[in-house]
């Protein structure tokens, strides 16, 4: 008998995790991996909120899905992106990647 | 406690212990390592919540492509990351400061949300049904607008990574 | 055509030629002389018709034709103009449209039309002859067309159209734009030969003079106007209105004058300049700068017979207030001024040697004569004299013209250098110019009254005998002693120019005039013999009784009183016709002999008195050093310098100093620092606002990341606690 509660601290503790990591990771593949994090603690949230609120509709199933195939193209194309970087400068660290200032 | 509940709290702090690791590793490699561990924990709390189909789909999409993914990029970018130095930038005391405060807020509001400790509702067997939601996302009077353009975007993702990251032979 | 509608439509066709010569016609010679003479025709057949009429209307005095039209609104009523033709206007009308008329066809022949163009005539000034190649090879040189043909005509027209309004008008306003009109015309006629300095100065002279008799002629139509409230002749002219005029004092009791007084001498002063009398006659004589049709035209016939016109018009206002025969202040000055002017330009005409000048001078003493008679009280008899000299004193000056024609022919022949107008250079002529002789003889011997055959001879008799009658001595001697001179310089003009042996050259090859100069020369003198035999007084022995006094009857009719008939008295006739055969056979006497370069022989006889007579008495140089130096003085120094530079211009420089100084300091003080500094302000403030906050952009992703989720935070937090506050 798990209340809805707990999931839903753990979602966030996971999500502030991911924050913290894209916040404060030097690489910019650790940065996508905190991005990674928390896009799941998204999809976790969804899914217990389908199960405890509405099981029977199919809302945040679908809603959930979608996440899934948005987090997959959006690595493909950021660690696309991260490759081309590191082709032409050498360096995946996300500070160095300061060329859009003033 | 019953069983799920032991099981879900063990669960729960291997996974946060795992994302804790993702992103204080040093080395590339090994974070890449514990986002599969922090993966499997997910998936295993989609069993918990009757979603199997979705912890199917964590493993096969999650961790077989995109950690599979990321370890790639990681050794294609790996040369000049060999000195494995600290890993945390000049702010990560102001991102760990905003995390908690995140953390804190999220919780505030939880807490005074009166539906916060429900109970799950008892299946029935309607629902949760895959097929349920496979027609959810075909159906023209559902989901298949999102689905479709969530396709469109996949396309789009994969012609742009290709064009980013191929070689340019000149 | 009723006759008040042509009377109306007199002066519109030389108005009318005048137009289309200025606008359309000016290259085409032809065409422009053809306009203006048909024009003076049209104007000539309207004003026979309207005399006709006239002469046939029982008393036309009393009932004259006559129209008027509401003109100026002033109040509540009109101020109306309008025609009149009474006996004195229809007899006007006569003359004027017969000396107009020979004038225009005169014109014609004077500029030498059909002659080629010249050698090297220009605009402005006098043709001087253009050299053809005939059959032989033979170059002679002709005289040449006048460069400015068109204009001429243009300007006579313009000239005619005042006169013609000046006459049939029925009030003193449109009279005096006639007037005005003619003085315009005459000042650019004057001027023709604009190049020439001394005709310049000439039509300068002619035109100020007038004008300061124009400017007290003013004051009396005002001050007629401010009395009587209206300018029409039958208003005025009101029995009631002239005697009210000449019981109230004049304005300031001025010189014990009534106000029919003064208004009759302020009238008379613009006759003065108009007419030539002394003292404003010294533009005159200057004028024979002109072309002499002009001075036909505008110094014989019609402008300065303008002026006694106009006096005589007013007489019954000069009279008002007379009882009894006794002459009015008005009268007395116009018997003095007229009586002195007679006998002063006859002294004058004397000792002149060019042909016009003696002309001009006679004319000035025969108007003298005019106003004289006028002044004594002798209604018809200046009339009279003034229709007879109209046509003589043309004819004259038209045969002068026609003389220094034939003197120029021969002076461009022989290529001599002399002045073709001077009559020492003549002699001989009646030879070589007979036409031009008999009829110029016709008109001297007009202008000197010689008995019973010439026009002059009725007229001046008339006078004399008004003046012997009426017991005005001083008048009746001075004008008969005016009488033998005028005959004496008459003969000497005669004689010098016409008869002897010719004393020069050019004299010698001088030739007749074409039929267009000859022709009206012809008719004017059919009228200078037969004109006065239409004013053959009845009372005169044999042949009074024959014919009716016509002018005595018909213009006598003008008047409310028909004035009386003199009965015949002989020592006026015997005095005239002594001074006048007298006159003209000393003449005779005098210069028949005249050889060419030898003196004048009056030089000798006169002594100092003749250089005095030369030089006119020193009126020109008077006036130069009284009135033209000091107005030259003034202006240039008063207005020029103190009032125009330094005052208006003063004024204006500081104006504009002081514009600019103000603009200087709302440049230096507000412009500049407030608009252009907040301008530069505003863009610096933002230059500086930007380059402090552009740090923030540092390019780091993460930063990015960061300063969002702390202004979110803030924000939420914010929320949060005011959501917790409630």
């Amino acid at each position: 008998m798990i209340p809805l509660s707990w999931y839903l601290v753990f979602a966030a503790l996971l999500f502030c995790i991911g924050l913290y990591g894209v916040l404060a990771r030097k690489n910019a593949i650790g940065i996508l991996l905190g991005i990674e994090l928390m896009l799941n603690a998204v999809n976790v949230n969804l899914i217990a909120f389908w199960r405890y609120r509405s099981p029977g509709g199919i809302a945040g199933q679908a809603f959930a899905i979608i996440v899934f195939a948005v987090a997959a193209a959006e690595v493909a194309v950021g660690l696309a992106l991260i490759i081309s970087i590191y082709r032409r400068r050498s360096s995946v660290v996300a500070n160095d990647m300061n060329m859009m200032k003033w | 406690m019953t069983v799920e509940q032991i099981i879900f709290l063990v669960v729960a702090v291997v996974t946060l212990v795992a994302a804790i690791a993702v992103v204080t590793s040093r080395n590339l490699i090994h974070s890449a390592l514990w986002l599969i561990l922090t993966l499997f924990g997910v998936a295993v709390f989609y069993v918990l919540l009757d979603a199997g189909f979705f912890a199917v789909i964590q493993v096969i999409v999650y961790i077989g492509a995109i950690a599979i993914l990321f370890i790639f990029a990681s050794m294609l970018t790996r040369r000049v990351m060999q000195d494995t130095g600290p890993q945390s930038n000049s702010n990560w005391w102001l991102g760990a400061l905003i995390a908690l405060l995140l953390f804190g807020g999220i919780a505030l509001v939880l807490i005074s949300w009166q539906g916060f400790t429900t109970l799950a509702p008892i299946l029935t067997g309607q629902s949760g049904q895959l097929s349920q939601l496979g027609l959810a996302l075909v159906s023209p009077d559902q989901y298949v607008l999102p689905f479709e353009l969530a396709s469109v975007l996949l396309v789009a993702g994969m012609i742009g990574a290709i064009f980013v990251a191929g070689d340019k032979k000149q | 055509m009723s006759t008040e509608l042509m009377i109306w439509l007199l002066p519109l066709p030389p108005l009318l030629a005048f137009f289309l010569i200025v606008l359309f016609t000016n290259r085409y010679k032809a065409l422009s002389h053809s306009l203006a003479v048909g024009a003076a025709l049209l104007s000539w057949l309207g004003s026979m018709v309207v005399f006709f009429r006239a002469i046939s209307t029982e008393h036309l005095g009393t009932h004259p034709f006559e129209s008027v039209l509401n003109w100026l609104p002033t109040g509540n009523n009109w101020f109306q103009i309008g025609i009149r033709i009474d006996p004195l206007s229809a007899a006007t009308l006569f003359f004027v449209a017969w000396t107009v008329l020979m004038i225009f066809i005169y014109s014609v022949g004077y500029h030498n039309y059909g002659q080629p163009a010249g050698d090297h005539d220009k605009k402005g000034l006098q043709p001087h002859g253009a050299t053809i190649t005939d059959e032989h090879g033979h170059r002679h040189v002709v005289p040449s067309i006048e460069p400015m043909y068109s204009r001429f005509f243009a300007f006579i027209g313009l000239f005619a159209f005042g006169m013609y309004t000046l006459v049939v008008s029925n009030n003193l306003l449109t009279l005096f734009v006639g007037w005005e009109i003619m003085g315009l015309c005459s000042y650019l006629l004057i001027g023709f030969w604009y190049q020439k300095p001394t005709a310049r100065a000439a039509m300068i002279k002619a035109f100020i003079t007038t004008r300061v008799g124009d400017v007290f002629m003013l004051l009396g139509i005002a001050y007629l106007y401010s009395s009587i409230g209206s300018l029409s002749y039958s208003d005025i002219f009101k029995p009631e209105t002239l005697q009210t005029l000449a019981s109230t004092p004049a304005i300031g009791g001025f010189l014990g004058l009534s106000a029919a007084g003064m208004i009759g001498i302020l009238l008379f002063i613009g006759t003065i300049g108009k007419s030539a009398q002394w003292p404003l006659h010294v533009w005159l004589p200057d004028a024979m700068e002109g072309p002499t049709p002009v001075s036909a035209m505008i110094h014989a016939a019609t402008m300065v017979s303008a002026g006694v016109y106009m006096v005589i018009r007013m007489f019954p206002l000069l009279q008002a207030g007379s009882e009894g025969g006794h002459l009015t202040p008005a009268m007395s000055l116009l018997a003095v001024i007229g009586t002195f002017t007679a006998i002063f330009a006859a002294t004058i005409a004397l000792a002149q040697n060019d042909i016009k000048r003696v002309l001009a001078y006679s004319t000035i003493s025969q108007l003298g004569y005019m106003i004289a008679a006028l002044g004594i009280g002798a209604y018809v008899a200046a009339a009279f004299h003034l229709f007879t000299h109209a046509f003589f004193k043309a004819l004259l000056f038209l045969g002068s013209g026609s003389v220094i024609h034939g003197v120029e022919h021969g002076v461009l022949h022989t290529g001599e250098k002399v002045d073709p107008q001077d009559m020492f250079n003549m002699g001989g002529l009646r030879k070589k110019m007979p036409i031009t002789f008999w009829t110029f003889l016709i008109g001297g011997f007009a202008l000197s009254g010689f008995p019973l055959i010439t026009a002059g001879f009725w007229s001046k008799d008339e006078i004399l005998a008004d003046a012997f009658a009426n017991g005005h001595w001083v008048v009746f001697v001075t004008l008969a002693l005016a009488a033998f001179i005028t005959a004496f310089y008459t003969m000497r003009q005669i004689t010098l120019t016409f008869l002897g042996e010719p004393r020069s050259d050019s004299a010698h090859h001088a030739q007749e005039t074409p039929w267009t100069m000859t022709l009206p020369l012809v008719v004017l003198a059919i009228f200078a013999i037969s004109l006065g035999w239409a004013g053959i007084a009845e009372s005169f022995p044999v042949i009074g009784n024959l014919i009716p006094n016509f002018v005595h009857e018909f213009v006598g009719g003008t008047l409310i009183e028909m004035p009386e008939a003199l009965p015949f008295t002989v020592i006026p006739l015997l005095v005239s016709v002594v001074a006048a055969l007298g006159g003209l056979t000393l003449g005779w006497l005098v210069y028949r002999n005249q050889k060419a370069g030898a003196e004048d022989p009056l030089k000798a006889t006169l002594g100092p008195v003749h250089t005095l007579l030369k030089n006119k008495y020193y009126f020109d140089e008077i006036y130069d050093t009284v009135f033209v130096r000091p107005a030259y003085w003034l202006a240039d120094n008063f207005t020029n310098q103190i009032l125009d530079r330094g005052i208006i211009d003063g004024i204006l420089h500081f104006i504009a100093r002081v514009a600019s100084n103000v603009g200087t300091i709302f440049r230096n003080y507000f412009d500049k620092p407030v608009v252009n500094g907040f301008g530069d302000f505003v863009g610096e403030g933002v230059k500086r606002v930007g380059r402090t906050i552009k740090v923030i952009q540092t390019g780091k992703v993460q930063q990015y990341l960061l300063m969002a989720l702390v202004l979110v935070f803030g924000a939420m937090f914010y929320f949060v606690f005011s959501f917790f506050g409630h």
